[in-house]
């Protein structure tokens, strides 16, 4: 008996790891939720309930003894879509009978602590190109593509930066906007870049909240109408955060 | 040559996204693929005088089936690759826009402009509904002839 509730409790460990895992690496809903019932399922307990929200999870599983619930909060959402792969795949591993429980819960852990796949220079990177290519996309002038680089990429530097030094994500995108604004205008009023119009958009792009958008959009569609609102909140204010240090650099010049 | 530039650039800039977003090292060629799809069949449509809203509507239909399609074949979530081919697609240009004539006092043209972006964010979601209905309807489908076959 003793024996049989601390297997309920370790298997409830590994699930709320997955999930939490999952659910910080910006993963939908319904995949947390599917993960979950799936590995507790098949490490034997067959009646499972997951509640996932994007601020926290409540498990309960049902067995011989009493049910037992749990419940874990979610502080900090981040985009780690490697993450979401990897946990995936423990998953499929623990369903084809790969695992024992102990075994996926260090696997499991070792995900968590594992750190981004690129160095932030790398993301910095990206965010500068991509830039210069929605530029482009967006039927820019190629003189333009470098001042959107440099915008692009120091926008997006300084979104980190002001994310680490006020860990308020309302804040940090909106000082991000305000900066791309500020040297948008600076390449203009230079006579380095031509467009101020198409430099901002495309530079803005590494901020906008597509994930969330996406994401929003499947859990509502799925039934998961609290996420999905929460979500859409969370990416609405994202957007007007953007929108509103743009909105400071033009009512000023 | 716009073409060319507008393969290449939407390409690269997918692919860009998912290093921003973490994704798998291994799967970043096909999220730049899946992106470029979308991208083409947007912009295809849009400059031949397709309406806005039906252009990414297409678009986003096309970029789900490509995502399942990726996810199905290497065994990974399908929000990896959609999320790379939507990007694009979200209306920034017009929300910006928006934005800026709200700044300048000039609320007809704003709520016009916001309107329409957020018709667009719609159908952005309405193509990846259709898709997932079409999957649903194709693996029940198939369910079906299965158990029939069994019996």
């Amino acid at each position: 008996m003793e024996m049989a509730k601390q297997e309920t409790y370790d298997i409830m460990a590994v699930c709320l790891l997955a999930g939490k895992i999952m659910l910080q690496s910006g993963a939908e809903t319904y995949r947390v939720e599917d993960t979950m019932m799936r590995i507790a399922s098949s490490f034997g307990a067959y009646q499972s309930h997951p509640y996932v929200t994007p601020t926290g999870i409540l498990f309960s599983v049902e067995g011989n003894e009493p049910t037992k619930t749990k419940l874990i909060r979610i502080v900090e959402r981040t985009t780690d879509l490697e993450k979401v792969a990897q946990v995936n795949g423990i998953s499929r591993r623990i369903s084809a009978g790969e695992f024992t429980i102990e075994e996926a819960y260090k696997e499991l852990k070792k995900i968590g602590e594992s750190g981004s796949p690129y160095s932030l220079w790398i993301h910095v990177l990206a965010a500068a190109v991509s830039s210069g290519c929605f530029l482009i996309m967006f039927q820019g002038e190629w003189r333009d593509f470098f001042p959107a680089f440099i915008t692009g990429g120091l926008g997006f530097l300084s979104l980190l930066y002001f994310h680490q030094l006020v860990p308020i994500k309302f804040f940090s995108e909106f000082s991000a906007s305000l900066l791309i604004g500020l040297q948008a205008l600076f390449f203009v009023s230079t006579g380095i870049g031509g467009e101020l119009d198409k430099i901002i958009i495309g530079s803005v792009m590494p901020l906008v909240p597509g994930l969330l958008i996406t994401n929003a959009v499947r859990d509502l569609m799925a039934g998961h109408l609290i996420s999905g609102l929460a979500k859409g909140a969370d990416a609405f204010l994202t957007a007007f955060a953007i929108g509103a240090g743009i909105a400071v650099i033009f009512s000023f010049f | 040559m716009t073409i060319v530039e507008q393969i290449i650039t939407s390409f690269i800039a997918s692919a860009a996204f998912v290093i921003i977003f973490n994704g798998p090292k291994r799967s970043l060629f096909h999220c730049g693929l899946v992106g470029m799809i979308g991208w083409m069949f947007y912009f295809l449509l849009e400059t031949n005088g397709v309406d806005m809203v039906l252009a990414t509507v297409i678009a986003s239909f096309t970029i789900a089936i490509a995502s399942q399609y990726f996810a199905k074949k290497y065994k990974t979530p399908v929000i990896i690759y959609s999320v790379a081919g939507i990007i694009p697609l979200v209306p920034g240009g017009i929300a910006y826009n928006a934005m800026r004539s709200f700044v300048e006092n000039d609320y007809n043209l704003a709520i016009n402009l916001a309107a329409k972006a957020f018709m667009i964010s719609g159908s952005i979601a309405i193509g990846l509904v259709f898709s997932e209905v079409i999957n649903q309807i194709i693996r029940k489908s198939k369910l079906k002839t299965i158990v029939n076959k069994t019996h």
